[in-house]
C-alpha cells in the first residue's frame, strides 16, 4: 500500500468518522400560529419536509415522553390535538379546558399541566386516559409552566398577576406566589434545581428565583445599543443541562441574549428573525432552534460557536418549537 | 358543587399562604356625568356603564392578584347630577376611604373636583384637552386619556407613512371641534402633511335620528364637500358628532376619511386584540355581555396602575402611589405590545395609538421611523421641552 492510498484511506475513514459524529437525524415540530400548521423540519438537511394541518391558533407545542405523539395546543379550539410521529396525522385530542396555551409534562409523561389562559386556571390532564383530573386556580392569564427537576414544584406564570405560582404537585395546592416584573412568559428550571428563571416580556427583564427560599434573588437586564427599551421584550428561555449558559429570547429586538449563567450577564446577542418566542435544544444540544414570527422562520444557533447557522422558512407567525430526542 | 368546596379551599390555602401581610383594603372612587345618549350611529351611543365597567374588570383582575398578597379592591360609584355639588360629592368620597378617583368628566369638572381633593390622587379617564397636561395641569392628576395631540398624531404618523400628505380639513362649529383641528393642524407641520384647505361644517342644530334624512344627507355631502383643491385624504375634526360618519362614501371625490370617522385614532377599540388583547377582551365580554369601549379602556388603565402600585410597592395612600409611578420602577401592561409609563412632567400616560376603522385596528402608532431620543411613545403629542406644565 503507497502512502497516498494510505493517505486516501484515512482521508475516507475521517469523512466516515465525520458523517458519524454529526448530529443524527432529530424532527423539529415548529407550531404555525397564523396558518393553522405544525412544520416538521429535518435537522440533518435543515429543511421542512412534512406541514401537517391542525386546528385553531396552535401554540404551545411538546413531544410526548415516549415519542409516540407531537400534542400541541389549538387555543381557538379550546383543545390539544395529538399529532401522530409516525404518519404525521392528528389522532386525538385532550380535555385543556378553555384556551390552552403553554403545558409541561411529568417526568414520568403521565401527567400534562395546562395553562388555560381565558378563565384563570391550570387544568391537570392524564395522559393516557386523555381524562381531566382536576385544576388549580392562578392569578389573572395563566401563560408559562415549569416542571421543577425532581417533579415536586411546579410553576406557573401569570400575566396580568405578575408572579410566578408554585404549585405542590402532590397536593395541587399553591404554596408560594412570586412577585415578578409585568407580563411574565416563561418558566425554566436549571437542571441541578438551583435557580429558577422567569421572563417578563413587558417588564424587560429575566427573574432569577431560589426555588428554596423562593424570592427573586437576582434580575437579568438588557441594553441592546441602538434599540429602545420598549422592543427588547424577553419570552422564551432555555438553559443548557450543565447549568453553564442560558438563552433568552427577546421578541421583537429580534435578538436572542446568550447569558452566561453563574454571574448572570450577557455576554452576547446573536441576531436572529423577526420577533423571537420560543426555543428549543437538539438532544444533543448542539443546536438550538428558534421561531422567528413576523419573519416566519426558524433560526439554527450552533451553540459551541455561539453562531446562526441558518434560517428556515416555516409556515405564518412560527410560535413552538420541540424536537424529537433521536 | 364539590368543585366550588375545592375552589374555596384552594382559595383559603392561598391566603393562609400569601405574603404574611396585614389584609389591606383599597377603595377606588368613580366619578361621572351624565353622557349624551344620542350618537349619528347607534353603534356609538355609549352603554349605561360605559368607562366603569372597566375599571370594574380592572378591580375583579386586581383582587384575583390580591388574593396572593391580602389586598382588597372596591369600587365606590357616583353619577352625578348636573346639579350636584362636586366638591361635595368629592369629600363624600373621601370620608368613605376613598384614596384614588377614577374621573370621566368634562375638564372644568375635573379641575374642580382635583382642587377639592388635594390629598387624593385622581386619574382623567375621560377627558382629551390638553390644557390639562399642559398649562392646568395638577399634581394630583394622573391621565389614562390620551391628549388631543397624541391622537392627532398617531393619525398624522400613519398619513405621512403612507405618503397621503395632502389633507382636506373638515372642522365642526363646536369648540372641541376645532381644537381636534388645531392639533391636527400642530401634526401636519410637525410631520410634513399639507392641509391644502380648511372648510367648516356649521352645526345648524336639528335631530340626529329621521327617518328619511338620509337621502338629503346624500346631495348634501357631495356638494359639501366638491371644488377642493387635491387631495388625498379628507381629514374630520367633528369630536361632536355632527357630521363625520356622513363622511365615507358621500365625498365628491373618491377619498379616504379619517380623523372623527373613517380611520379613527383611539385609545382603545373593542375590535382589538394583538398582543394577548383578545384574553382581555374575553374577560370583558363574559363580564358584561358587550364589548370594551375607548372609555373603559382608560377606565380599566387607571385601575391597573392602582392595583399595581399596591402589588408592587404595597403603595395605597396618594403619595406612596405617585412616588411608584413616577419612579422606573413602574410599568403596564396594557395589551398594546410595549410597556407604558408614565410622563413625570405632566403625569400623562405614554401609550401607542391605535388606528380603528370600526371594524379591524389598521394600524398602531408610533410609525416605524419616528425616531426619539427617549421614548418612541414620546413622538406622539406635546413633548418635554414644548411642556407648559409646572406641577404643584
Amino acid at each position: 500500500m503507497t502512502a497516498a492510498m494510505l493517505a486516501r484511506l484515512l482521508f475516507g475513514f475521517g469523512l466516515a468518522a465525520l458523517s458519524c459524529g454529526q448530529a443524527s437525524a432529530y424532527r423539529a415540530y415548529i407550531s404555525n400560529e397564523k396558518s393553522n400548521t405544525v412544520s416538521v423540519i429535518d435537522t440533518t438537511k435543515w429543511e421542512v419536509i412534512h406541514t401537517i394541518k391542525v386546528g385553531q391558533r396552535p401554540r404551545g407545542i411538546e413531544f410526548t415522553k415516549d415519542q409516540k405523539y407531537v400534542m400541541v395546543a389549538v387555543g381557538d379550539d379550546d383543545t390539544i390535538q395529538m399529532i401522530d410521529t409516525r404518519t404525521n396525522q392528528v389522532v386525538d385530542t385532550l380535555p385543556s379546558g378553555p384556551d390552552p396555551e403553554l403545558f409541561v409534562q411529568d417526568h414520568a409523561g403521565k401527567i400534562l399541566y395546562v395553562a388555560n389562559e381565558n378563565d384563570n386556571t391550570v387544568t391537570i390532564i392524564d395522559i393516557e386516559r386523555r381524562a381531566r383530573l382536576g385544576e388549580v386556580p392562578v392569578g389573572v392569564e395563566p401563560e408559562g409552566m415549569g416542571m421543577s427537576p425532581d417533579g415536586k414544584i411546579l410553576v406557573n406564570t401569570s400575566e396580568t398577576t405578575n408572579m410566578a405560582h408554585f404549585i405542590d404537585t402532590g397536593t395541587r395546592e399553591i404554596v408560594a406566589n412570586v412577585l415578578v416584573d409585568s407580563r411574565p412568559r416563561y418558566a425554566e428550571f436549571k437542571q441541578d434545581g438551583s435557580e429558577l428563571w422567569v421572563s417578563a416580556e413587558i417588564g424587560g427583564t429575566v427573574s432569577i428565583i431560589d426555588p428554596v427560599k423562593r424570592e427573586v434573588k437576582k434580575k437579568i437586564t438588557f441594553e441592546i445599543a441602538g434599540l429602545r427599551r420598549e422592543a427588547i421584550q424577553p419570552v422564551g428561555v432555555n438553559i443548557t443541562r450543565d447549568g453553564k449558559t442560558g438563552f433568552v429570547a427577546l421578541g421583537p429586538a429580534n435578538r436572542i441574549a446568550v447569558v452566561d449563567a453563574a454571574t448572570h450577564q450577557v455576554t452576547k446577542y446573536l441576531l436572529v428573525g423577526q420577533r423571537v418566542w420560543h426555543m428549543a435544544f437538539t438532544p444533543d444540544e448542539k443546536y438550538l432552534l428558534s421561531t422567528n414570527g413576523v419573519s416566519n422562520d426558524v433560526s439554527v444557533i450552533d451553540v459551541a460557536t455561539l453562531r446562526v447557522i441558518k434560517t428556515i422558512q416555516v409556515g405564518e407567525l412560527p410560535w413552538g418549537v420541540t424536537i424529537s430526542r433521536e | 358543587m364539590v368543585r366550588c368546596f375545592a375552589v374555596a379551599a384552594t382559595w383559603l390555602a392561598l391566603v393562609s399562604s400569601a405574603f404574611a401581610a396585614d389584609p389591606v383594603e383599597i377603595k377606588i372612587g368613580y366619578l361621572r356625568t351624565p353622557e349624551a345618549k344620542t350618537a349619528i350611529s347607534l353603534l356609538d351611543v355609549p352603554p349605561e356603564d360605559n368607562g366603569v365597567a372597566g375599571a370594574k374588570l380592572a378591580i375583579a383582575d386586581n383582587n384575583t392578584t390580591g388574593r396572593f398578597l391580602r389586598q382588597t379592591f372596591a369600587l365606590e360609584e357616583v353619577r352625578l347630577k348636573e346639579a350636584d355639588d362636586l366638591a361635595a360629592a368629592v369629600a363624600a368620597l373621601a370620608e368613605r376611604g376613598v384614596t384614588a378617583v377614577i374621573a370621566d368628566l368634562p375638564p372644568d369638572a375635573l379641575l374642580k373636583a382635583a382642587d377639592a381633593g388635594r390629598d387624593l390622587l385622581f386619574f382623567n379617564a375621560g377627558s382629551i384637552d390638553d390644557r390639562l397636561r399642559e398649562e392646568d395641569c395638577r399634581a394630583n392628576v394622573i391621565h389614562t386619556a390620551p391628549t388631543r395631540s397624541m391622537l392627532a398624531d398617531g393619525l398624522a404618523q400613519y398619513l405621512v407613512w403612507k405618503k397621503w400628505r395632502r389633507w382636506l380639513l373638515v372642522t365642526g362649529s363646536h369648540p372641541k371641534d376645532k381644537l381636534f383641528a388645531d392639533a391636527i393642524k400642530r401634526s401636519a407641520a410637525r410631520f410634513g402633511g399639507k392641509i391644502v384647505q380648511e372648510r367648516i361644517f356649521e352645526d345648524t342644530g336639528g335631530a340626529r335620528r329621521t327617518d328619511s334624512g338620509i337621502a338629503q344627507i346624500q346631495r348634501q355631502i357631495p356638494m359639501f364637500t366638491q371644488s377642493a383643491p387635491d387631495y388625498d385624504v379628507l381629514v374630520a375634526a367633528d369630536e361632536s358628532d355632527v357630521f363625520a360618519p356622513y363622511l365615507p362614501y358621500r365625498t365628491w371625490e373618491a377619498r379616504p376619511v379619517a380623523g372623527s370617522s373613517g380611520l379613527i385614532p383611539k385609545s382603545w377599540d373593542p375590535s382589538h386584540d394583538q398582543w394577548g388583547a383578545n384574553q382581555l377582551q374575553n374577560r370583558f365580554v363574559a363580564m358584561f355581555s358587550r364589548r370594551m369601549t375607548e372609555r373603559d379602556g382608560n377606565a380599566w388603565a387607571a385601575a391597573r396602575m392602582i392595583g399595581e402600585a399596591a402589588s408592587r410597592a404595597h403603595a395605597k395612600d396618594p403619595k406612596a402611589m405617585l412616588a411608584f409611578f413616577k419612579s422606573g420602577d413602574f410599568s403596564l401592561a396594557a395589551f398594546k405590545g410595549q410597556r407604558l409609563t408614565l410622563r413625570d412632567w405632566n403625569l400623562q400616560l405614554r401609550q401607542p395609538i391605535l388606528l380603528a376603522d370600526g371594524r379591524v385596528i389598521v394600524s398602531v402608532s408610533p410609525q416605524e421611523g419616528f425616531l426619539h431620543q427617549v421614548s418612541e411613545l414620546d413622538t406622539l403629542g406635546l413633548d418635554r421641552p414644548e411642556t407648559k406644565c409646572r406641577l404643584k
